[in-house]
């Protein structure tokens, strides 16, 4: 390597900085907000050709670390409990890295400080690296673990269904709409300062944990990078408060950008790491223990709340609000509840809970037992085809949730439901307030009174259930394409039992009732039915039980 | 000495689970079913790149059941495929409309002909990262040559000061491309495939803007009298470099059009400029000004354009002039760039000559040098399915 510093050689590159002549850049992507102030150095200080060896070396280690796994026989020890999650983990997460690259060139046209679209291109650069080593680690799991199927028809799945469809989000998101929202405080803010931690090392923890140290090898280079990216949306957060008109803007942000991660990351990552994992060490930490851990002391303690002092209106409301779905309303094991209980519509097998598992929960979250408890035993007791359908049309004490049609998660905690009747008579349900308001005030063309033109819109058939409404499960099954290779085998499956006699085929879906979505049941219902439905639900739960009919 | 027992460390037990490829025989746990399985290869056989790059971006007109789930204002949502005026086959097609009951399926894939671009390169984190840092180590090491043996004594004065401001001018071109253009374009193709390959070139071009930044700074630090900041005036104020930025800066305003970009640089402007200054200026010169470092540094960004950026962009475009549906249209879309870009390059060529006659040992003169890049552009033209067009001739 060259002698030079590596600070010198950075204040060089800054004599690059453009200032246009005689065209301006067309401008693609728009913003709201404004930059009229304080330009902000750039935070990484990095350059090419310091940047290109050191990342080569990063490979070196993750690649040596594939050959030895696959030399080691690692498969030998893989819980297939936890690889099977990352049927669906790995088919959502390259899409979001990718899309992460994409919207660098989003920032480039909006943030006029040349100086950071040098840390921007880098980050760039990064995001497609994790993209494409994330989809060879998945072809690294397909070639190797037992069941390659989920794997192996991994990004159709991922776009067909609703698993994939939420994760989207994390997506398109990052690219769509009013660039500072989407490529500034949606991703770098809140995505990656704040949840990477949950989805790039706690995670990786508990993969090590079961066995697999192939994605803690890759996903701890992965995070690797995500530093640098937190320093890029750190020195765009702060230009954009010195302009005291981003205010408001910075304000809406980060309420949508915290909720909707909360909803959609903890969903899916808390479901990881306390579902699929068979380490049940009382002193392990659960998801709940990790969250406060990296997520309220390491990013909210430690990063947002410092910035009020720039004037930055943190949403202390809404991170409490978490913390009380995922500790008092059981945020997390609703989810877990509901994706094993619609397994059919999945391209993974979920395992059931046993009594180890069982006493770890309780021991954890203190009436875990009572309010999820029975249910996982109907699960068991169900999850091999024997004359009876799968659990979702069985009297286990279950009512199928409606979706949210901001986050798209179902509305599990079902007392925080509501709704928002719209002109044309339809009405849509979100799991909570802040989800409507995300999608009713949010993301509209003004904002409290002020124009927002830029701002994005939700957009898509957000209720999965309603494709399908009316439709023989075995078609449902079919038309997403998650059968294995002899034509009727499902690739998800509710156990782990390869014998292919104990797992379900479309056969057993022929003879399903219909699937019904109750997005669409709740729109048929005139004015009263709709107010009986809605009262009804919030009386739900825990655990989807049905509402006390004393109640 | 005593010893003090550690307690227990509570730590996860290894399990021996078999759950390892072929323990078990079921329904997809044959090596057919080890491969991705929702794409059809370029070739007969899948490749790594392809696994790890084809359809990650998805698209609705396949598999996106639920459609984009956000939009722009202005309605626009993913990857519109009319952010090029460019068309591939079946992009006419409506997109599949779902709706309650509607089901979730597309069209076959591929659904359209955008979705068979691969890039001849094969790019992705493992190839661009081994192939730049080899590039810097390169550079890095024949510059440090250079400097402990004194190399730079040999450069008449006249050559410093045409390295100084000429030489560090250039980087600002690849710079603004490589951010303003590249960069900028990879939020806007059509597929993972494209956006992927524009994402490499930009790191071509940013990465060859900083190895000559950084060049210029060892000259600094080893050449008394080498003014580090020459490049500013003369990109700024020196009338030759003006015609070559007022042409760099119109590639970054194209009107949202991520093909017109592409091709007005790569296959334009490259060439008629880019090559002309590097190749047919520079690398000839220097040698009989007594200078053999800066032929290596340019020289690897060479070996960017002419071996890897270009090889993209002729297999993204030349298919496009054979499309079964819209050759016409796409040739007479190409052929519209040309008479605009063309005459803009060759102008901005023209503005350039003076530099020719500022080294002591001439370099060929500039009308051949035009020639030579005029040659390579007619025959990359040959190879796209494209007639020379007749501003050439200028």
């Amino acid at each position: 390597m060259s002698r030079q510093s590596l600070a010198k050689a950075h204040q060089k590159i800054q004599e690059l900085s453009w200032e246009p002549q005689y065209h301006e850049p067309y401008m693609k992507y728009g913003t709201d907000y404004t930059f009229r102030k304080a330009a902000k150095k750039d935070p990484l200080k990095q350059v090419l050709r310091s940047y290109f060896p050191m990342q080569e070396e990063k490979d070196h280690r993750v690649f040596g670390a594939t050959d030895g796994a696959i030399r080691g026989n690692m498969f030998r020890q893989v819980q297939e409990r936890w690889l099977e999650w990352q049927k669906l983990f790995l088919s959502i997460i390259p899409l979001p890295e990718v899309s992460a690259a994409r919207s660098m060139p989003m920032l480039f046209s909006v943030v006029p400080n040349p100086e950071l679209h040098n840390g921007q291109a880098i980050q760039m650069i990064d995001e497609v690296r994790h993209s494409t080593i994330q989809q060879n680690l998945k072809r690294v799991y397909m070639n190797n673990y037992i069941d390659p199927a989920g794997f192996n028809n991994s990004l159709r799945n991922f776009h067909s269904d609703y698993c994939g469809t939420i994760g989207r989000q994390f997506a398109e998101g990052f690219i769509t709409g009013d660039a500072i929202t989407a490529a500034s405080i949606y991703l770098t803010i809140v995505a990656e300062t704040a949840f990477t931690n949950t989805l790039f090392v706690a995670m990786p923890a508990e993969a090590a944990a079961n066995g697999d140290y192939l994605l803690p090898t890759v996903f701890h280079s992965v995070q690797s990078d995500e530093s640098r990216h937190i320093s890029n949306g750190y020195a765009t957060l702060l230009m954009a408060l010195s302009d005291e008109d981003n205010r408001q803007l910075l304000e809406r942000d980060l309420r949508y950008a915290w909720w909707n991660n909360h909803r959609v990351v903890d969903a899916a990552i808390g479901t990881f790491i306390e579902y699929g994992t068979k380490d049940r060490r009382k002193d392990r930490e659960s998801y709940a223990e990790m969250w406060r851990r990296w997520i309220y002391d390491d990013y909210y303690r430690a990063y947002l709340v410092p910035l009020e002092k720039y004037g930055l209106v943190i949403p202390h409301d809404l991170i409490e609000e978490s913390w009380n779905q995922i500790w008092n309303k059981g945020y997390v094991h609703e989810v877990a509840q509901f994706f094993a209980t619609g397994w059919l519509a999945n391209y993974w097998r979920i395992d059931g809970m046993t009594d180890e598992d069982f006493e770890w929960f309780e021991y954890k979250y203190p009436g875990w037992y009572d309010k999820y408890g029975k249910w996982w035993e109907n699960y068991n007791r169900l999850a091999k085809p024997n004359g009876h359908n799968p659990i979702v049309f069985e009297d286990v004490d279950y009512v199928y949730p409606s979706r949210c049609w901001t986050c798209m998660v179902p509305c599990l905690v079902r007392e925080d439901m509501v709704t928002h009747e719209f002109e044309d008579g339809s009405i849509r349900t979100y799991c909570h307030e802040v989800c409507r308001w995300t999608d009713v005030e949010a993301f509209q063309p003004t904002y409290q009174g002020r124009e927002t033109p830029n701002m994005g819109r939700l957009v898509g058939k957000r209720e999965w259930e309603t494709l399908y409404h009316g439709w023989n499960w075995a078609d449902v099954v079919q038309d997403m394409g998650f059968v294995r290779d002899d034509g009727k085998t499902m690739t998800a499956q509710p156990h782990l039992d390869l014998d292919p006699k104990k797992m379900w085929t479309l056969d057993h879906m022929r003879r399903c009732p219909p699937l019904g979505s109750p997005n669409v049941v709740l729109n048929e219902l005139d004015a009263e039915g709709r107010a009986a439905f809605i009262a009804d639900y919030n009386k739900q739960g825990p655990a989807g039980r049905p509402a006390p009919t004393n109640a | 000495m005593t010893t003090t027992e550690r307690p227990e460390r509570n730590v996860p037990k290894p399990v021996f689970t078999d759950a390892e490829a072929g323990a078990q025989t079921f329904p997809d746990s044959g090596a057919s079913a080890r491969r991705y399985n929702y794409y059809k290869p370029a070739k007969r056989k899948q490749t790594h790149y392809e696994d790890v790059t084809v359809d990650v971006q998805p698209d609705p007109r396949h598999y996106l059941s639920q459609g984009w789930i956000y939009g722009f204002a202005n309605g626009e949502a993913g990857y519109p495929l009319h952010w090029t005026k460019l068309k591939a086959w079946g992009v006419d097609l409506p997109e599949p409309e779902r709706y309650a009951g509607s089901g979730g399926k597309g069209y076959e894939w591929p659904a359209h002909g955008w979705h068979e671009f691969r890039d001849p390169n094969e790019e992705w984190e493992l190839t661009f990262y081994r192939y730049n840092a080899n590039v810097v180590r390169q550079v890095n090491q024949n510059i440090d040559n250079a400097r402990s043996a004194k190399a730079f004594d040999n450069w008449t004065a006249n050559w410093k000061q045409f390295v100084e401001r000429n030489v560090g001018a250039w980087m600002h071109i690849e710079h603004i491309l490589g951010l303003y253009v590249f960069a900028a374009c990879n939020r806007s193709g059509p597929t993972n495939m494209h956006n992927t390959a524009m994402a490499v070139n930009s790191m071509h071009k940013i990465r060859f803007a900083q190895d000559l930044a950084l060049y210029n700074l060892t000259l600094t630090e080893e050449i008394e009298g080498f003014d580090g900041t020459a490049h500013l005036s003369a990109w700024n104020e020196d009338p030759e470099w003006q015609g070559v930025r007022k042409v760099t800066e119109a590639l970054t305003a194209v009107d949202n059009d991520w093909g017109e970009s592409m091709f007005a640089t790569n296959v334009i402007f490259e060439p008629l400029i880019g090559e002309l200054f590097r190749s047919n200026l520079v690398m000839q010169a220097a040698a009989g000004n007594g200078d053999y470092v800066t032929p290596t540094v340019m020289g690897a960004a060479e070996y960017d354009f002419a071996q890897r950026d270009l090889r993209w962009t002729q297999v993204c475009f030349g298919p496009l002039t054979q499309d079964r549906e819209f050759a016409q249209h796409n040739k007479d879309l190409m052929n519209g760039w040309l008479s605009h870009w063309v005459p803009q390059c060759l102008e901005a060529a023209r503005t350039l000559q003076p530099i020719w006659s500022l080294p002591d040992a001439k370099p060929p003169r500039f009308e051949d040098s035009l020639d030579r890049a005029k040659n390579r552009f007619a025959g990359i033209l040959t190879d796209l399915g494209l007639e020379t067009p007749k501003e050439l001739n200028q």
